[in-house]
């Protein structure tokens, strides 16, 4: 390998790129739906459509995105039935959704190769992360399995198994690990078309061609069958699922011979007497190898086999590849199967070894990796250390602390198989600062310009606002196969300072590293301001400290917030990975390259920040001695409860990893407010309000997409304690509320900067009309007194509902948000309309919430914005699935339905008790006010005591129940990808159903969480992510097939253009007894115009037309 | 009918009539059409340094901004490496104009700082166009930037155009500058072939309402003649570069007066736009009668015989003009 890493042929490229460049190139037909983390390989083989680059054949790929997986799955079936080849890319839920058609596929003895990047399934919880539990879910299909366990081998084995289902008819699942695979940069050699074209037999194809559907010669397939036939038909493939392992490895040698590059189904590597062997697939066996290597340096015996064809499971072969000497075995899964006798492969391993007489010793199962959980050198030896000890563990886990069950492997940290010759970088950034792209840029400049191997892997945490990204970057002579996070780097640079506050960075400093960090504070007062953490480490690990004010050379260089760049030179100016001048010059090339085609001002823009960076970069003469005045503060303050500082605080401080299995919930279920918890402290500029000018329009806490800004009115005498500081006025334009003072505040360190509020605000100075009511200000020199005032806003009662009428958006805004503070980005135009339907309704409202940016801002752990007021009431929320989410709302109001008559039925027997006046009221209560609510709220507590003493069934029955007779509101979240597309059928049916359900679309008109993907709400002509030339057809009209029905509320709004519309659209749709679909106008970052001018975005989607508002209301007529 | 035909530029024109940049030449068929009715030449309408640079910032920004911040969005559009943006459009339009119509076509760039955006001089030259105007409408408003640099910027930015292209390049410029013929002397020995004088001065206007600033353009009349038509005058004769005459020929008589001031052509576009381009013929019809009436031969012939040079009271271009104005007021009002 080394001589080819010379080679200007080698490519840094991830697996998602490195598979698409083989699928696009040997198919026709390509359906392709978004999933996380396989979206790239849609996305890549949509714009290389899109941009006419043809197949080997010398056509240009048809590429269609699907309103599924299951709809691509069907898509696929169809076009492989008529002859064409045709692949598709998925994972995890995607997966699931298209078994049904992978048994009919299979059944068919169809050619097709599904890629897969392998991935966690959604149980206690979602995860987009990789393991092998969505592969494992389709073992049992018929299709052959081949999993790679790197970039390269994803590469190629996406030829291999095209090959291979050519020759065989059998279909492939074609899996490598999500994330760790996909998403690795890795120093590859790509496939040459000849190199395909040799491996793609003509014979074959013609073959498959002539299988398909076709008047001219027909024939019928897909008939049913009879129990006479069935059960022989299924037997009737066994003899081709004989010959699919020799033909895959036929596959294998002829892409040997013609690459160079050998693979073996079962391929071991370690020494040839060994007597311990670990079996393992996916990116673990590199990690397994490597380890391997070095323990049998130190005179161990161990080794490794990969599985490299899961299925059909070749025992001979697989068998034949263990040594003789070995006695012990550890399989490893990536997997979870509860209640099972073992995970599969390791029970696959126990069954060949029985059927063919091989004896062991000893053979134990393990669970390693579940959604991308680190699995590491140290934790493999721990393995062997378990096999070798003298009561070994049968069944393990590693790489978590199992303190229930004790079934995790306990390991030694410390052990590394690093390479010394490599070189081991650690990036912190901001997800909006361009350091991930910088650092891909990078890896392309090391890999592709020297003969340097190179491998950057990321990682983000899950906020979509003010985020950390890690990049774990290595460079180095030897081909890098180490797919596990760096823990001893050589350089660690903090791209901003705030994080010095919150993460332990130089924790994974080795001793005499390049510590860089981006600060506005010069050389000189820097060291002053480092918490006592960071300024010890720097003395104890005798690192090289250096600083630019990347923020200053990005903003005199017209690169705004960019720092990408800057910091990229600084990295290359002190890290000696290449010699300055050199890298320089190689940065500038890169840049050339990558900007070139975006135009000569931003290659110049880019060149001055280069060279601006340099001259702006000093190393910090570090004091022997600490002289630190604070300590990194607390993830999370001592008052929150227990639960959030034991639990949620250290997955606040990235430190989640160590939390015992006994810490986690066993289902799933997690405490609402935490987010208040988690201050992010990230905004440079906060709002501050001029109460002088203001007029209480209460507009800027209306559009607050994180609840930032609140309002809230009362007694000049509730106030008289309030901090010298803290602003009020009379409440002079809330003439219902007369002697009240009005207050507005803003949480200071929760704020992300958007200035959302800004641009809503109507009021003029009068003396500079560039001002307004409330005005973007530097965070620092008022962050400390506003932290104090939000204290003391906080304390302030909230106010009465009763009182309130939330007839119009000032008065709405005196209700207390029951969201606050989410992850979602800076400007959201959905959060805002979530929040106002929490301020109206929260206390009494169950959310069904589909997946996507609405469910992960809303759920995604460590925190929840979703909250509780005073009484303790506060959204019941949950997430099912994308696809079903409609249907999960409806079953949550049939629920809800069938207990409150059930409650009824109750009230009505215990009449008696009861009392008629009560029964009465309680069965025919007016609930369409909060006044109206609040009475029966008492009723049911004055139920709930006459019943106290009664423990007859009946009454604990009532007692349960009781709470039921209080109006429920059942709210169905999601985005346009779910209601217009994955989720339209059940939605439809839903709302056919005339139950009082009420659906608010977040219309993005994109899928806006996996990367804005076209969905059938986009316009006519954008260019979106699956729609590179622009979509081709105007955006479906929902709202019009809505009130086909005649019974559905319908109704279009958008904030930004009329803010009153939307509170009565929402007052309405609530309170109509039948099902209500609210389409919510909501910009998004998806959308490309800066977010800050969302809401003139709104406004001019409804002035011209393309957004128009309205409200149909079929409640009069039919008397609902 | 005397001959009308005349040269601009080192180009030969039918008229000396030239439709100045507007939104006119947006579509095609306005191109021909004026053609038809025998304008001399068309400037079409302007590519901006802003839209350049700007278009290039924005697709870079729609490229980047948001990318690789979160694990499951990596971007949020489809890198296709070329996009169909505007000055792509532009140059795609003014091959079409070369092709459309034989009279000459003159391109439009419109800017003021040095940069890599000039490199568009060339692209549009390669469109096959005749010429190239350059419009340098810059506003100072740093107080430290003294008139000097103002006109330096001017001067080195028609050398840098200059040196892209081949093709004759005129400049036009705004009536804003403290010395035009000392400015007009060192753009020709920049290389600028002609000037058009002047550029329209869009002012913007205030909304008391909104407290917001509007901007909106006037179309301009006979009555705005009388600026560039003095200078034409004074110039005339005194410089190297040929000028145009812009702002205010709305008649045949105005086109008329600025051949006699020394205009090598009259620029129309607001008559244009007001009235069609039937206008343009009137005006030449106009132009071409009074010629024959009073015998001459040829525009050349009268070109420039009311210049500030030969009139027989050159002070009437200068301060005298000035006074003798306001004495008149004087007569009238006191």
């Amino acid at each position: 390998m080394s001589s080819e890493a010379g080679s200007k042929q080698m490519l840094t490229v991830d697996a998602t790129e490195a598979v698409a460049m083989v699928a696009h190139k040997t198919n026709e037909v390509i359906a392709i739906y978004p999933i996380t983390p396989s979206t790239p390989m849609g996305e890549f083989s949509d714009q290389w459509s899109a941009q006419n680059k043809p197949n080997i054949w010398g056509t240009v790929p048809l590429v269609v995105e699907m309103q599924s997986e299951g709809g691509a799955a069907g898509t696929v079936h169809g076009a492989l039935q008529t002859g064409s080849l045709t692949t598709t890319f998925t994972c995890s839920q995607g997966l699931l959704l298209m078994i049904p058609n992978m048994y009919k596929i299979a059944g068919e003895l169809t050619s097709t190769v599904f890629h897969v990047s392998a991935r966690a399934l959604a149980a206690q919880g979602l995860s987009i992360y990789g393991d092998h539990q969505d592969v494992m879910a389709v073992r049992q299909t018929g299709w052959a399995m081949l999993c790679s366990n790197s970039v390269q081998e994803a590469h190629d084995f996406a030829l291999i198994s095209q090959a291979a289902t050519l020759e065989t008819r059998i279909p492939f699942v074609h899996f490598f690990d999500g994330f760790r695979t996909s998403h690795e940069v890795n120093k590859i050699l790509p496939l040459t078309e000849e190199q395909m074209r040799s491996m793609m037999s003509q014979e074959l194809v013609a073959e498959h061609r002539r299988r398909g559907l076709n008047p001219e010669r027909p024939f019928i397939r897909g008939t049913a069958q009879n129990p006479d036939v069935y059960f022989q038909g299924r037997e009737s493939t066994n003899a081709i699922y004989n010959t699919v392992a020799a033909s895959v490895q036929k596959s294998m040698d002829e892409f040997a011979k013609l690459t160079g590059r050998a693979y073996k189904l079962y391929e071991y590597f370690g020494a040839a007497d060994a007597d311990r062997v670990i079996v393992v697939m996916g990116s673990a066996v590199e990690t397994v190898q490597e380890t391997v290597k070095a323990l049998n340096a130190k005179g161990e015996k161990t080794g490794v086999l990969a599985v490299r064809l899961y299925r059909p499971f070749d025992a001979t072969a697989f068998v034949g590849a263990i040594p003789a000497s070995v006695k012990k075995v550890a399989v490893l899964d990536r997997t979870k199967e509860p209640g099972s006798q073992g995970e599969p492969l390791f029970l696959d391993v126990v069954s060949a070894a029985a059927e063919l007489g091989r004896k062991f010793d000893f053979i134990s199962g393990g669970r390693y990796g579940l959604s991308s959980k680190e699995f590491t050198p140290a934790m493999t030896k721990a393995i062997f250390d378990n096999l070798a000890s003298a009561s070994p563990k049968k069944e393990f886990t590693v790489g978590i602390n199992d303190d229930v069950t004790h079934l995790s492997l306990s390991y030694d940290p410390s052990f590394n198989t690093e390479d010394p010759k490599s070189v081991r970088c650690l990036f912190y950034g901001v997800g909006s600062d361009g350091t991930v792209g910088a650092n891909k840029n990078s890896i392309k400049i090391i890999g592709e310009e020297t003969d340097n191997h190179a491998q950057g892997y990321f990682f983000y945490d899950s906020k979509k606002s003010g985020g950390l990204t890690v990049s774990h970057l290595r460079f180095g002579p030897n081909p890098i196969r180490a797919p596990y996070l760096i823990e001893h780097a050589s350089f660690v640079a903090c791209h901003a300072e705030s994080f010095l506050e919150k993460v332990d960075m130089l924790k994974n400093a080795s001793t005499g590293a390049v510590f860089l960090l981006n600060t506005t504070w010069s050389k000189d007062e820097i060291w002053a301001k480092l918490p006592t953490e960071v300024q010890s480490q720097i003395i104890a690990k005798q690192l090289k400290f250096y600083v630019i004010d990347a923020y200053q050379v990005a903003k005199d260089t017209g690169m705004g917030n960019r720092t990408n760049t800057v910091m990229q030179t600084c990295f290359f100016a002190i890290s000696g990975v290449l010699e300055k001048d050199e890298a320089i010059a190689q940065i500038k090339k890169a840049i050339k390259k990558t900007y070139g085609k975006r135009g000569e001002a931003v290659v110049q823009q880019n060149f001055n920040a280069v060279d601006k960076s340099v001259e702006n970069l000093f190393q910090v003469q570090v004091p022997g001695t600490v002289t630190a005045d604070h300590s990194r503060p607390a993830a999370v303050p001592k008052s929150a409860p227990e639960f959030v500082q034991n639990v949620l605080g250290p997955m606040i401080a990235f430190n989640g990893d160590e939390l015992p299995v006994s810490s986690i919930p066993m289902d799933g279920t997690y405490p609402l407010g935490t987010t208040a918890f988690e201050k992010r402290n990230f905004a440079l500029e906060i709002p501050e309000w001029d109460p002088s000018i203001c007029i209480q329009c209460a507009k800027c806490a209306l559009v607050c997409p994180h609840a930032v800004i609140r309002v809230k009115l009362a007694k000049p005498e509730v106030l008289e304690k309030a901090p010298a500081d803290f602003k009020k006025v009379p409440a002079k334009f809330f003439k219902e509320f007369p002697g009240h003072d009005f207050a507005l505040q803003v949480s200071p360190e929760d704020c992300t900067g958007c200035s959302l509020c800004v641009e809503a605000c109507p009021a003029r100075n009068k003396t500079d009309s560039s001002k307004r009511a409330i005005n973007m200000v530097p965070v620092h020199p008022i962050l400390e007194k506003e932290k104090i005032n939000w204290e003391y806003f906080l304390s302030i009662p909230e106010m009465d509902r009763t009182q309130i009428n939330p007839n119009n958006v000032k008065n709405s805004q005196l209700l207390q948000p029951l969201f606050e503070f989410s992850g979602a980005c800076a400007g959201c135009g959905e959060t805002p309309y979530i929040k106002l339907v929490t301020q109206m309704f929260g206390d009494r409202m169950h959310i069904a919430n589909a997946t996507g940016c609405s469910s992960i801002y809303g759920g995604n752990l460590p925190t929840t914005p979703y909250t509780k007021n005073k009484e303790g009431r506060g959204p019941a929320w949950s997430n099912s699935l994308f696809e079903d989410n409609a249907e999960f709302g409806l079953g949550m109001r049939l629920s809800l339905d069938k207990q409150e008559e059930y409650a009824k039925e109750l009230v009505k027997k215990f009449a008696d008790v009861l009392g008629d006046e009560l029964v009465t009221a309680l069965l025919t209560a007016e609930q369409k006010t909060e006044l109206g609510l609040s009475e029966q709220r008492k009723r049911v507590e004055i139920l709930k005591s006459k019943i106290a003493g009664d423990n007859s069934p009946a009454a604990k029955d009532l007692k349960e129940l009781a709470d039921n007779l209080v109006r429920r509101s059942v709210w169905i979240f999601g985005g346009d990808g779910w209601a217009y597309d994955i989720g339209y059928g059940g939605l439809d049916h839903v709302l056919s159903t005339g139950r009082n359900v009420n659906v608010l679309v977040l219309d993005t008109e994109v899928y806006s969480n996996t990367g804005g993907q076209a969905s059938k709400s986009t316009p006519t002509g954008a260019v979106a992510k699956f729609a590179a030339n622009g979509k081709g057809f105007p955006k479906k009209d929902m709202g019009l097939i809505a009130m086909a029905y005649g019974y559905v509320y319908v109704a279009r709004i958008a904030m930004g253009a009329n803010d009153a519309h939307t509170v009565k659209v929402l007052q309405e749709a609530e309170a109509f007894d039948g099902p209500s679909l609210i389409l919510a106008y909501s910009h998004c970052i998806a959308h490309g115009f800066p977010i800050e001018k969302g809401l003139e975005q709104q406004k001019l989607a409804v002035q011209t037309g393309h957004w128009p508002l309205y409200r149909y209301n079929p409640g009069a007529r039919l008397g609902w | 009918m005397a001959n009308i035909s005349t040269s601009y530029l080192g180009l030969t024109l039918g008229s000396p009539l030239v439709a100045s940049a507007s939104p006119l030449s947006k579509k095609l068929e306005n191109v021909v059409k004026l053609e038809e009715a025998g304008i001399g030449a068309i400037v079409v309408y302007s590519l901006f340094e802003e839209q350049i640079i700007h278009e290039q910032a924005d697709r870079d920004h729609f490229l980047s901004r948001g990318s690789n911040a979160h694990p499951e969005a990596q971007a949020y559009f489809p890198d296709l490496g070329s996009y169909n943006l505007e000055p792509d459009r532009y140059l795609a339009h003014l091959s079409a104009i070369r092709k459309a119509v034989k009279l000459p076509v003159i391109g439009s760039l419109n800017g003021v700082t040095r940069g890599g955006w000039t490199e568009w001089a060339r692209r549009i030259e390669e469109t096959g166009v005749n010429a190239l105007e350059l419009n340098v409408y810059s506003i100072p408003t740093d107080p430290v930037v003294d008139g000097v640099s103002v006109e330096n910027q001017v001067v080195d930015l028609v050398a840098e155009v200059v040196g892209k292209v081949g093709i004759p390049v005129s400049v036009k410029l705004s009536p804003f500058y403290s010395s035009i013929p000392h400015l007009v002397s060192r753009i020709g020995s920049a290389g600028a072939k002609g000037v058009v004088l002047f550029n329209r001065f869009l002012q913007p206007d205030l909304d008391p309402e909104n407290l917001s600033v509007l901007s909106a353009a006037k179309l301009s009349d006979s009555s705005d003649l009388s600026l560039p038509l003095r200078w034409t005058a004074i110039l005339s004769g005194r410089v190297a570069p040929q000028i145009a005459l812009s702002g205010g020929v709305a008649t045949g008589r105005d086109l008329l007066k600025a051949l006699l001031a020394g205009a090598q052509v009259g620029q129309v576009a607001s008559a244009i736009l007001s009235q069609g381009s039937d206008v343009v013929g009137r005006m030449l019809t106009e132009l071409g009668e009074w010629m024959d009436e009073q015998e001459y031969e040829s525009v050349d012939q009268l070109r420039g015989s009311m210049s500030q040079k030969k009139v027989a009271d050159p002070a009437a271009f200068e301060r005298a003009q000035y006074m003798r104005a306001l004495t008149s007021l004087d007569d009238r009002f006191v």
